[in-house]
């Protein structure tokens, strides 16, 4: 670890996840040790029994419960992570336990090991709508009196549905639904040289047939005409366009300079077979190079 | 409010009514047939706040009294809530990091302390000495001016008005620092991730360390003498809200609010970070745990931070002021005047940002206020897919019921002041 972030025990890290392995048992579905954090998986239904283990296991001893944070996933299968935060006062050691949960299976509600988890619990409800079961007082915390929905959800918009202001009219405070002057903005930095599976405004129109007459930066023999099913006119024979010899570039006669002989491969040189499509292509393509009148 | 005031001058007499209420009543005999006085109280429930000068910004507390003894309080939490936390996930590193700031507005370069050691663990970031020197100096500059407002406000709360006037003098000479710094004076915007945005000139460090040896003693010791030994003060807080050792563990206590329950316990001596390792400093602990006890650690502590500030002075190194990794930190201004390559740099870091691999750690250091986390989730992106923030007065605050419980209703206001609650921090 080069960053000076806190140095707390953490080559205790190993013997940690043993010694848990050992308290937990069963209630243990997985460990692992990552950026120099230990978490554990526990089991949704055993959680309190493992919570306590951890607390009073001498070798464990996380006696303080620092944070609870919930964190989405709306991709699983339980969309919802609740991480514990530990601190072991005497072993100068933290760790993170996990369970996941969805929005209707309730996790024990741990206040019975830690009084400090009511307040923390209840805002993970009223973030995520996370239910914990035994909590004696599971209202909202943070968000504002009869606030409807869980802010911190992915799917709930960062604008939010509601704006409050007050009314001069009704003399009190009224909620409306959200205006913007304008759009929200959000960019994502997807590169699409590295694979954003999306397509951006306008990308759109590439799939379509192009019209007839169009600009296009692609080659003639590769447009798709509009029209192409009814003019089914044989194509000219599709030959590469390439230059591998002076007497290709159009410059006059090759000098004395010996052209290397290659064996003949696919890709044979036929100026004169290029120039046709090619007129024909800056012909429809460029229209505005017709003299005005 | 609601005001439930029973008289039995008002009420018919027992026997003649079939009202349940009365008769649920009859069972309680003192409530029908007072002992002393002519009158018969139930329960008071009362709001303190949301607007109250005492309670250190927006709280609202339902508080049941029984008389003038508080039987149960509720804090109502959240009416600063901005969504600070749901904003970071739509903004880059780099972006997010001002909302620190507007966390504990009243200590932000610790806020911003957390943040940029979680991105920095996140990135396995190496940061130059200088730079985890000045960020050492600023984070203790920021502890003495925190605990200035503090000091001030606690006592005032509980009747003195001299010493915070004088506190506040001290306060706004941390703050000027600050501006000297970073060009803000609350809002600092001060440490980066990777070192600090801009080098201390010489003549800022200089007045920082003559201000160490005469300003900032003579204020404090003067504004200190008035209070300390003050009888009113001491009636007014010792043994007021004491809290065991074992319920400051349970309830989640951190900062000097475990230290004054007598636990040893400071993230800057058992956890350190950037350069606390070096330091020489001591953690003041208290024996009761009551609000005198908060109150005096915090005063040790101001003492202690300012010899952590004389010896960063000291022993500070020359050299870079920020992680010369090109693809974190940002070139300055007058490399990009004849570096193409700083230009392209400063251009994706200014508007991409950097790619942050995935992972999730906790970090947790010492504010001011206790021990203030950051739980950031990174997905690989330029955008933290989550950061919850630990505010130190969850936990303090929850723990306000079961410690104004027996006290009087005067006693709410040093409670709260010994708690150091701050709602920028608090409501996030």
């Amino acid at each position: 670890m080069r960053a000076p972030a806190p140095a707390y025990a953490a080559d205790l890290n190993g013997e940690t996840i043993e010694a848990a392995t050992r308290a937990l048992g069963d209630m243990l579905v997985r460990a692992q040790d990552r950026v120099g954090e230990v978490t554990l998986y526990v089991d949704r239904q055993q959680l309190i029994p493992a919570m306590i283990a951890l607390r009073d296991t001498p070798g464990l001893e996380y006696q303080q419960l620092m944070e609870i944070a919930g964190v989405d996933y709306p991709d699983r299968e339980e969309r919802f992570e609740c991480v514990y935060c530990l601190l072991s006062l005497t072993r100068n050691h933290r760790i993170q336990v996990r369970v996941n949960t969805d929005e209707v299976k309730p996790v024990p509600s741990v206040t019975s090991v830690w009084p400090v988890a009511g307040w923390l619990e209840r805002e993970v409800y009223d973030m995520y709508g996370v239910l914990f079961d035994g909590n004696p007082d599971l209202r909202r915390i943070l968000t504002d009196y009869g606030f409807r929905g869980h802010p911190q959800r992915k799917d709930f918009p960062l604008t939010g549905y509601v704006e409050l202001r007050y009314s001069e009219e009704a003399k009190r405070v009224v909620y409306e639904p959200v205006q913007l002057a304008q759009d929200f903005r959000t960019f994502d930095f997807m590169s699409p040289w590295e694979g954003a599976e999306y397509i951006l405004p306008g990308d759109e129109k590439g799939m379509l047939p192009e019209a007839k007459g169009a600009p296009t930066p692609l080659k003639a023999d590769e447009i798709k005409k509009a029209d192409a099913e009814q003019s089914k006119k044989a194509d000219p024979a599709p030959t590469p366009k390439a230059t591998e010899t002076p007497a290709d570039t159009g410059d006059g006669k090759a000098t004395k300079a010996k052209t290397p002989k290659k064996p003949s491969t696919a890709k044979k040189p036929a100026p004169k077979k290029v120039a046709a499509p090619k007129a024909k292509t800056a012909a429809k393509s460029a229209p505005a190079k017709e003299p005005k009148k | 409010m609601t005001d439930e005031t029973i008289t039995t001058d008002t009420a018919p007499p027992i026997g003649t009514t079939d009202d349940p209420y009365l008769e649920q009543l009859l069972g309680d005999k003192d409530a029908i047939d007072p002992t002393t006085g002519d009158v018969a109280i139930q329960n008071y429930t009362i709001n303190f706040g949301p607007q109250h000068p005492a309670a250190h910004g927006v709280l609202r507390l339902v508080m049941e009294l029984d008389g003038e003894i508080i039987d149960r309080i509720d804090p109502h939490v959240g009416l600063l809530h901005r969504g600070t936390e749901k904003l970071i996930e739509y903004k880059t590193y780099a972006q997010a990091l001002p909302y620190m700031d507007r966390l504990d507005y009243c200590s932000p370069l610790c806020m911003e302390h957390s943040f940029v050691l979680a991105v920095e663990k996140l990135l396995d970031l190496e940061v130059p000495l200088r730079a985890q020197y000045l960020r050492v100096l600023f984070a203790e500059l920021t502890r003495i001016s925190n605990h200035m407002l503090n000091i001030g406000s606690h006592v005032m709360d509980v009747g003195a008005m001299t010493p915070n006037l004088w506190l506040f003098e001290i306060r706004e000479d941390c703050l000027n620092f600050f501006e000297r710094v970073s060009g803000a004076r609350m809002h600092s915007n001060y440490f980066r991730v990777g070192g600090v945005h801009q080098d201390a000139p010489l003549k800022l460090l200089a007045d920082i360390g003559d201000w160490l040896d005469t300003r900032l003693p003579r204020l404090f010791e003067d504004a200190m003498s008035l209070v300390v030994d003050n009888r009113i003060f001491k009636q007014r807080n010792v043994d007021i809200a004491v809290v065991s050792r074992e319920d400051a563990i349970r309830w989640g206590f951190s900062g000097p609010m475990i230290r004054a329950a007598g636990i040893p316990w400071d993230l800057r001596k058992s956890q350190p970070y950037d350069v606390y390792d070096r330091m020489d400093f001591e953690i003041p602990v208290g024996t009761k745990g009551d609000c005198y006890d908060r109150f005096m650690v915090r005063v040790e502590e101001v003492r202690q931070s300012a010899r952590i500030i004389k010896q960063c002075l000291a022993e500070m190194p020359e050299g870079p002021i920020a992680s010369l990794d090109r693809k974190v930190v940002p070139p300055k201004r007058g490399e990009m005047k004849h570096s193409m390559e700083a230009l392209i740099h400063h251009f994706k870091l200014y508007t991409e940002g950097y790619h942050v691999p995935a992972g999730e750690v906790y970090v947790g250091t010492e504010s001011p206020k206790g021990e203030f986390g950051i739980y950031m989730v990174a997905d690989g992106s330029n955008k933290p897919y989550r950061c919850k923030i630990r505010p130190t007065a969850f936990s303090h605050l929850q723990a306000m019921d079961f410690m104004s419980r027996g006290h009087m209703l005067a006693d709410t206001t040093a409670i709260l002041g010994a708690i150091d609650i701050v709602f920028g921090e608090c409501d996030r």
